[in-house]
């Protein structure tokens, strides 16, 4: 049998996309197109006393300019999650309230940018200014109220109290986690800040709009989630979602940021106010200051331990900060818990509570690793801790607490773990990296070299929620078509895709075509994000496969005069063996369209999950330290991998060592700043740094495949998992090192230096080194 | 203003504005692969050649390129996809929304460096962002297009 599943086959669209081929958002531009402009507030929090357009309007080459009195006094939320969304209904494409620095306040829209920027200037806008709520951990009790809006709405009861600016409130709960704790022989307790991180995708966000032959609206977006954004647009613009199509393109990067509708009401409402085509397109710093943030959080773990290294009790305590607007404020709180409780399954009693606050900042949104990366940061930097504290090798104490496969956890609540490697991955790790030998440090010539490590799982797709359909058609020429509504990012999920139909079909990807994420054709599918492509809508089409070809064999048999029992397939033709008769797939195909009384065979599946099966990461870095500076550079980072059976190990292996970098950067670098105005100051590639080539080591990562009994061919997600391990296991190289507990990211020299002053090295020999020799 | 330049090998009179930066102005020209990815000169996608030196268009103001042989990966298509199809061997671009600007770089660099070091290499190509890959992959297509030994 042939085999593309496990091999290292290049995208479909590998050339033109490398090559630079007019394939993305605006190179698709129609000509003429009006340019699109934003005004955006300079007050963290204001209400517009009085706007006059105008003398923008005068200006020749000015299409239209709106204000909140021209749009839709309808909430919407701009999160791209299945409906009903768990994301507060608390926009308006305008409002009369302005919530952050560049919060929109006028749209402007002309026949090219500089007249565009002319006429953004004449508008004259009068503000009562408010006090802000800038500091997240003093919205629950400030006297400013960043939704003070009626007729904000939820679709479900999150625990919403928005007089004291809690979007929502969060318990989960199994067992007694207090008592347990008071049982413990050790516990550790700590509070671990992660920041906002900008996703800083190359192609910022863009769009493009305009009617089309019978007057529909066309969005050609840079997007994750076309149906979501159809479903948006509706409901913002008061129009049948049946008048919208959204196409998406090929897309210069997401992590998460284009699960959130930013610009595309923008270029549709332009385009419905004048019928002209429209583009917006963001500029650098609009995407660092306008959109979305990764939600920073303040994360209280206390642990608590028998002596022999059982942990008995988890409690962790949060609070996030959603900013201005509440696009995923309850999911990314909730999978704090959701993915981190279940690792460690020894656990009496285990709790996740707190509550997600607004505040008048750039509002958080999703990005990859969607609160697992911040609960995976607190709580892998607790265990650490407690390791430290009982003297225990960090590894030893994961692999004698870990949830194995078979086993059960508290929160899964009986259910069982279907697949893991992560004692193989963590095993794998330590060879590669050299644990027994450096663990924990090394000093050569007044430098300190350290290792450190940390585990993570997330989830493959949304349990229960969301749910991808494929169809698979058999052309006339005797080639596939698979139709999809998951959004190929850059990841190669149309080729993941591609290579699971034709795994399934006997034959080779040159004989699939895929036709992705277009509304007006694609089958429903809720986007690529939550690491669901590979697993959901790979579900799909494994199953939409073996529909088509049941079909394609039922057919062959009729034409053969023999039952679908006896006929064997094996890609290119049907045969009956005990008859010796045969028909090729390219006849069959013919077959199938042409004449009377035919019908064109299609294989269709919908598929959605009821369980979400975890994927898994040991990460292990090496640092070297500077104690004169407290400079730390990466010197090496591995990671070992379980994300089920290895569909495509390039695309795998690449993908993975870019979820690496990101974490990295969010462990070193990146960190999201205002100032005490509330406005941004990390809105460039100058203030905010994202990792360079210099900046990252070698990273070296294998896969230590386990085989998930739910997933197509046993595959289970990759894209989120692989960006929790780097600022947890950074964090205690560097601890290793210098003995300085980061707790609040990221690790930059002053707080390395500033740590080591508070007598770091000194307190980490005394305590933790000596106590224990 | 008219701006008389070579691009791809063609000779060409530019119609631009004052002020307007030649990776605008090449765009608009229809060249697409030219894509900007910030406004501070940070991140390398705009890279095209002048005079066969790896640029930042974006920081270029047009009347720059007066006179000047100005290439764009349009005109340099078999290279690019000869080293390109090694990047794909490796999976190794992701969106591809970096990769015009990563490859003009590289192409110049295997002209401009005999028998560099990975360090060298690294250096050369710091100027070039990309977010997806972790850069790893793009290393080891490079050094398969050098004949360097990993
Ligand atoms: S656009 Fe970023 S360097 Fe030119
Ligand atoms: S491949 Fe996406 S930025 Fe480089």
């Amino acid at each position: 049998m042939n085999k593309v599943i496990g091999q290292a086959i290049p995208k479909l669209d590998a050339l033109p996309i490398a090559t630079g081929k007019p394939v993305y958002t605006e190179d698709l531009t129609p000509p003429n197109a009006l340019t699109v402009k934003i005004l955006r507030s300079p007050h963290a929090f204001a209400r517009i006393v009085a706007i006059d357009t105008t003398k923008a309007k005068a200006l020749s080459g000015v299409a239209c300019v709106l204000t909140y009195q021209d749009v839709p006094n309808i909430r919407f939320t701009l999160a791209g999650q299945s409906y009903p969304e768990p994301s507060p209904y608390d926009r308006l494409i305008l409002d009369p309230i302005v919530r952050y620095v560049g919060d929109a306040v006028a749209i402007i829209a002309a026949t090219d940018e500089t007249t565009a920027l002319k006429a953004m200037e004449l508008i004259e806008v009068h503000y009562e200014v408010y006090e802000p709520v800038l500091d997240f951990e003093q919205a629950m009790n400030h006297s400013s109220v960043v939704h003070p809006e009626p007729d904000l709405f939820c679709n479900y009861d999150i625990g919403m109290n928005k007089e004291r600016n809690i979007v929502c409130t969060h318990k989960i709960e199994v067992g007694d986690v207090e008592a347990e704790l008071k049982n413990c022989d050790v516990m550790v307790e700590n509070t671990y800040y992660t920041q906002a991180q900008s996703h800083a995708m190359m192609e910022t966000y863009r769009a493009v709009s305009y009617l089309d032959h019978a007057g529909r609206l066309v969005v050609i977006s840079s997007t994750q989630i076309p149906f979501h954004v159809r479903r948006q647009l509706a409901r913002a613009l008061n129009l049948p979602a049946s008048r919208i199509r959204v196409i998406k393109p090929r897309i210069g990067g997401g992590f998460g940021g284009k699960q959130t509708g930013a610009v595309e009401a923008f270029a549709a409402i332009v385009t419905l106010n004048t019928g002209k085509p429209a583009k917006i397109v963001y500029d650098r710093q609009e995407t660092f200051s306008t959109t979305t943030s990764r939600h920073a959080m303040r994360l209280t773990v206390r642990l608590g331990a028998d002596r022999e290294g059982y942990i008995r009790a988890i409690d962790i305590a949060g609070l996030s900060d959603t900013g201005a607007y509440g696009e995923h404020a309850p999911t990314t709180f909730a999978v704090v818990g959701d993915k981190t409780l279940p690792l460690y399954n020894k656990t009496r009693a285990v709790r996740f509570h707190g509550h997600v606050v607004y505040t008048n900042k750039m509002p958080a949104g999703a990005l990859r690793g969607y609160g697992a990366t911040q609960g995976t940061f607190a709580l892998e930097s607790a265990v650490n801790q407690l390791a430290a504290k009982l003297n225990m090798d960090p590894t030893e104490i994961r692999l004698k607490n870990l949830i194995r496969e078979g086993e059960t956890c508290l929160t899964y609540r009986g259910k069982k773990l279907g697949s893991s490697a992560l004692d193989r991955c963590i095993a794998r790790g330590k060879e590669l990296i050299g644990w027994n030998e450096k663990y924990p440090r090394q000093e050569i010539n007044g430098k300190i070299k350290a290792v450190g490590m940390a585990v993570t799982m997330q989830g493959s797709g949304i349990a229960g929620i969301d749910t991808a359909s494929v169809e698979i058609r058999l052309q006339d020429d005797g080639c596939y078509t698979l139709l999809t509504g998951s959004t190929d990012m850059g990841t190669g999920s149309d080729t993941i895709l591609a290579q699971m139909a034709a795994e399934a079909l006997a034959t080779t990807v040159e004989n699939v075509i895929v036709n992705a994420a277009d509304t007006d054709v694609s089958p429903y599918d809720p986007g690529s994000y939550a690491s669901s492509t590979t697993y959901v809508t790979g579900m799909a089409t494994v199953q939409a496969a073996a529909d088509l070809k049941q079909k394609m064999i039922c057919l062959a048999a009729e034409l053969l005069a023999t039952t679908p029992g006896k006929i064997d397939f094996d890609g290119k033709r049907f045969r009956d063996e005990a008859s010796a008769k045969e028909m090729t797939l390219a006849k069959l195909a013919e077959l199938s369209v042409l004449g009377t009384g035919k019908l064109q065979l299609v294989g269709n599946a919908t598929y959605g999950s009821p369980i979400s099966p975890p994927p898994f990461v040991a990460g292990f870095a090496e640092v070297e330290v500077d104690p004169e500076t407290g400079k730390v550079d990466l010197l090496r980072y591995v990671a070992a991998v379980d994300c089920g059976t290895v569909i495509n190990p390039n695309l795998a292996r690449v993908q993975a060592e870019g979820g690496i970098v990101q974490g990295i950067g969010l462990a070193l670098f990146e960190d999201v700043r205002y100032d005490a105005k509330g406005v941004m100051q990390t809105n460039s590639f100058m203030q905010y740094k994202i990792p360079c080539r210099k900046d990252v080591g070698e990273i070296q990562v294998v896969f230590e495949e386990s085989y998930e009994p739910t997933g197509p061919y046993g595959a289970k997600s990759l894209g989120e998992v692989v960006i929790n391990t780097p600022a947890p296991a950074i964090a205690h190289a560097i601890y290793n090192a210098v003995g300085v507990w980061i707790t609040r990211l990221p690790a930059t020299p002053e707080k390395v230096f500033f740590g080591m002053r508070q007598g770091g090295i000194s307190k980490m020999r005394t305590e933790d080194y000596d106590a224990g020799r | 203003m008219q701006i008389e330049c070579v691009i791809n090998d063609q000779k060409t009179v530019l119609e631009a504005n004052a002020g307007e930066l030649l990776a605008d102005t090449l765009r608009a020209r229809g060249l697409l692969s030219v894509r900007k990815g910030c406004d501070t000169a940070c991140c390398g996608l705009c890279t095209v050649w002048i005079d066969g030196k790896p640029t930042l268009s974006c920081a270029v103001p047009v009347f720059r390129a007066q006179g000047k042989h100005i290439t764009t990966i349009e005109g340099v298509s078999e290279e690019a996809a000869a080293f390109a199809r090694l990047l794909a061997a490796e999976g190794a671009e992701q969106c591809g929304f970096c990769s015009p600007g990563f490859i003009m770089t590289v192409l110049a660099m295997k002209r401009e460096l005999k028998n560099p070091t990975e360090a060298d290499i690294v250096h050369y190509l710091t100027g070039n962002l990309c977010r997806c890959t972790g850069y790893m992959g793009q290393m080891r297509a490079v050094k398969k297009y050098l004949g360097v030994a990993s």
